[in-house]
């Protein structure tokens, strides 16, 4: 049966609830200013003891109308407001994004940005997946798992820094490309090797071993925050939260993109292999084992790309109008000049066919899309995102009836809410 | 999706041991000691900013690349230290967070047009894209490595054009342009 919530005014929450004996209700107000709540949003609890009767969340702290900006900034600059959006791991946004740029622009990219592009959302998802699993630990008094999750968090930042600039909103890709090719690529795929074969396993072990089998922790999430797999489904949940519960869907499968599909590179090569993780009981605990498997799963892409990087140019050509010629020529020919011009100035700019296209990839929390409506201008008509952490957590008043107080906060760290996503 | 491609994970066996609560407190105690250890056997990842700074050290030990890394801008001085920029608002127009501010003006040189007689940059307002280098196409303006600025008032970081020459003068040994 699917699950309905009416919708419910603040007022509701006087005396005359319709729960029994309302005598003893009692309203708690949960955030917007709580440390548990991650980011800033609020959520009012109607208490039976310590036991939820109902629960209602109110979005739009953070809101700063991200999708409106996208309607003002060209393809390249949204770049940098996407980035803000989830920023649990910024760059899978920016993948998303620009995937669906260029899917307007019928841009194909070449083999080695590709493969750079899937490398650094591999590195998303595990840093993502790192901030969640550690701060499952720390909502529930276990901050030592955190501080070992923020560890390895660190190198991926180092990173990110390497190859985009910028340790955290890395506005590193661009329409047809990205912002630079790699400094170095001996230094990078040495940095890459030495996390993924040394210190990430190392503090995922460490955290495994403090959490994992631990009685505390497991008591504190086993069948808490329970969803079937025909809710799940009913809810388009996406992501682990789905895999938790036994819907076996995973974009980087079902709909390829980069190097996920098959001849990626036009050469035959085959798409990257690994498996996607899934659990039937689809609780708190779950939720978290999964996200631990497709860290190791991650970890599995990175290794089968990380040494065969293509090499060549890591933008398509300019001749397509759609990213800006190299330097040097426009430091030293007309023609290049000219081009880099026509791409920066607001009444020429890029040129993208009248229409809508709709991209979608995995990030670590599920299906995030955008959907672009394109005039034919420079801007885009409409930008909008299909937010996968805000449809995750509209089923998140399901999960916490019923549950003592002290389950909202491990819930809510398994959704992964971030609210500036949920808000945009 | 295959059904070759699924994997079904299945939650761990709780041990005997594991049902009590004090087994597991151990090993987890083992591991966070064998933390405090990496700190006394210099293994940890900890810097002592600001007397060791990620600048100084390799960057494949977490330390920073000079070269890509977008910090405070700086405008370049050509080969007779004038200003480099022709003001051509390229930058301005590419920048997303609308912080550069330039006001343009006949150049008092033989060899271009215009320069600019101002030239603010609002860095407080500035996102650190990279955007406007990317813009520039005479290679005028730049990021630097910068990335520890202070300023008492907001006024104070609004860069205007002198002080973006004197940053020039202070990063262009380590960064030549
Ligand atoms: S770095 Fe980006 S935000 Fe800052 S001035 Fe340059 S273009 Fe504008
Ligand atoms: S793009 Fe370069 S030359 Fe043009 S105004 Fe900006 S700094 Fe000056």
């Amino acid at each position: 049966m699917a699950y309905t919530l009416t919708p419910a005014e603040p007022e509701q929450f006087d005396a005359q609830s319709t729960h029994g004996d309302s005598d003893n209700l009692w309203t708690l107000n949960f955030g917007p200013q709580h440390p548990a709540t991650h980011t800033t949003l609020r959520i009012v609890l109607e208490l039976d003891g310590e036991r939820i009767v109902k629960c209602l969340p109110h979005i739009g702290y953070l809101h700063s109308g991200f999708e409106k900006l996208g309607e003002n900034l060209n393809y390249n600059q949204y770049v940098t407001i996407v980035d803000r959006m989830d920023y649990s791991a910024p760059i899978y946004n920016e993948l998303a994004w620009h995937g669906a740029a260029e899917k307007l622009m019928g841009i194909e990219l070449t083999p080695r940005c590709k493969v750079l592009r899937t490398i650094a959302g591999e590195l998303g998802r595990i840093q993502s997946h790192l901030l969640c699993i550690a701060a499952a630990g720390l909502d529930l008094g276990a901050l030592t798992a955190f501080l070992y999750g923020f560890n390895e968090r660190e190198v991926i930042y180092d990173i990110v820094e390497y190859m985009s600039g910028q340790r955290f909103h890395t506005s590193w890709t661009r329409v047809g490309g990205l912002n630079m090719d790699l400094p170095d690529e001996e230094v990078f795929v040495r940095m890459v090797k030495r996390f993924i074969n040394e210190q990430l396993p190392r503090g995922i072990e460490d955290i495994e071993k403090l959490l994992n089998r631990n009685r505390i922790f497991v008591d504190r999430t086993k069948g808490i925050g329970i969803i079937s797999r025909e809710d799940a489904i009913a809810w388009s949940l996406s992501g682990p939260m789905a895999r938790a519960s036994g819907v076996a869907r995973d974009i980087r499968k079902d709909e390829p993109y980069l190097c996920f599909a098959d001849n990626w590179d036009n050469q035959g090569s085959p798409a990257v292999n690994f498996k996607v993780p899934i659990m039937t009981t689809g609780d708190v605990y779950a939720r978290y084992l999964v996200r631990l498997e497709e860290v190791r799963q991650s970890i599995h892409i990175i290794r089968q790309l990380i040494d065969n990087i293509p090499g060549g140019a890591v933008n398509v050509s300019p001749e397509g109008k759609a990213v800006l010629p190299p330097k040097s020529q426009v430091y030293g020919s007309i023609e290049g000049l000219i081009q880099h011009f026509e791409i920066i100035m607001t009444n020429r700019g890029f040129i993208p066919p009248r229409g809508e296209v709709y991209n979608c990839i995995e990030t670590a929390n599920g299906e995030l899309g955008y959907y672009i409506v394109s005039d034919g201008g420079n801007v885009p008509w409409r930008a909008r995102t299909r937010p996968c952490i805000y449809i995750n957590y509209q089923v998140f008043p399901k999960l916490v009836e019923g549950h003592m107080v002290s389950d909202v906060v491990a819930i809510l760290g398994s959704v992964n809410v971030i609210a500036a996503e949920l808000d945009r | 999706m295959k059904s070759t491609d699924v994997i079904e994970i299945a939650e761990p066996r709780m041990t005997l041991g594991d049902q009590f609560f004090l087994p597991q407190v151990l090993v987890g105690l083992g591991t966070t000691m064998k933390h405090m250890l990496r700190v006394w056997t210099g293994t940890d990842r900890v810097i002592q900013y600001p007397e060791e700074r990620r600048e100084d050290i390799p960057v494949v030990e977490g330390g920073m690349h000079r070269r890509s890394y977008r910090g405070v801008h700086r405008l370049n001085r050509d080969e007779e230290g004038r200003v480099k920029c022709v003001a051509c608002f390229m930058c301005a127009t590419a920048c997303p967070a609308h912080c550069i501010h330039i006001e343009a003006d006949e150049s008092p040189w033989e060899d271009r047009e215009k320069y600019p007689a101002k030239f603010d940059i609002d860095e407080l307002r500035c996102i650190y894209c990279g955007m406007c280098e990317e813009a520039c196409p005479v290679d005028a303006i730049e990021l630097t490595s910068l990335y520890d600025i202070v300023g008492l008032t907001r006024q104070e970081m609004v860069f205007d054009k002198s002080k973006l020459l004197r940053v020039y003068d202070e990063t262009q040994e380590v960064e030549p342009i």
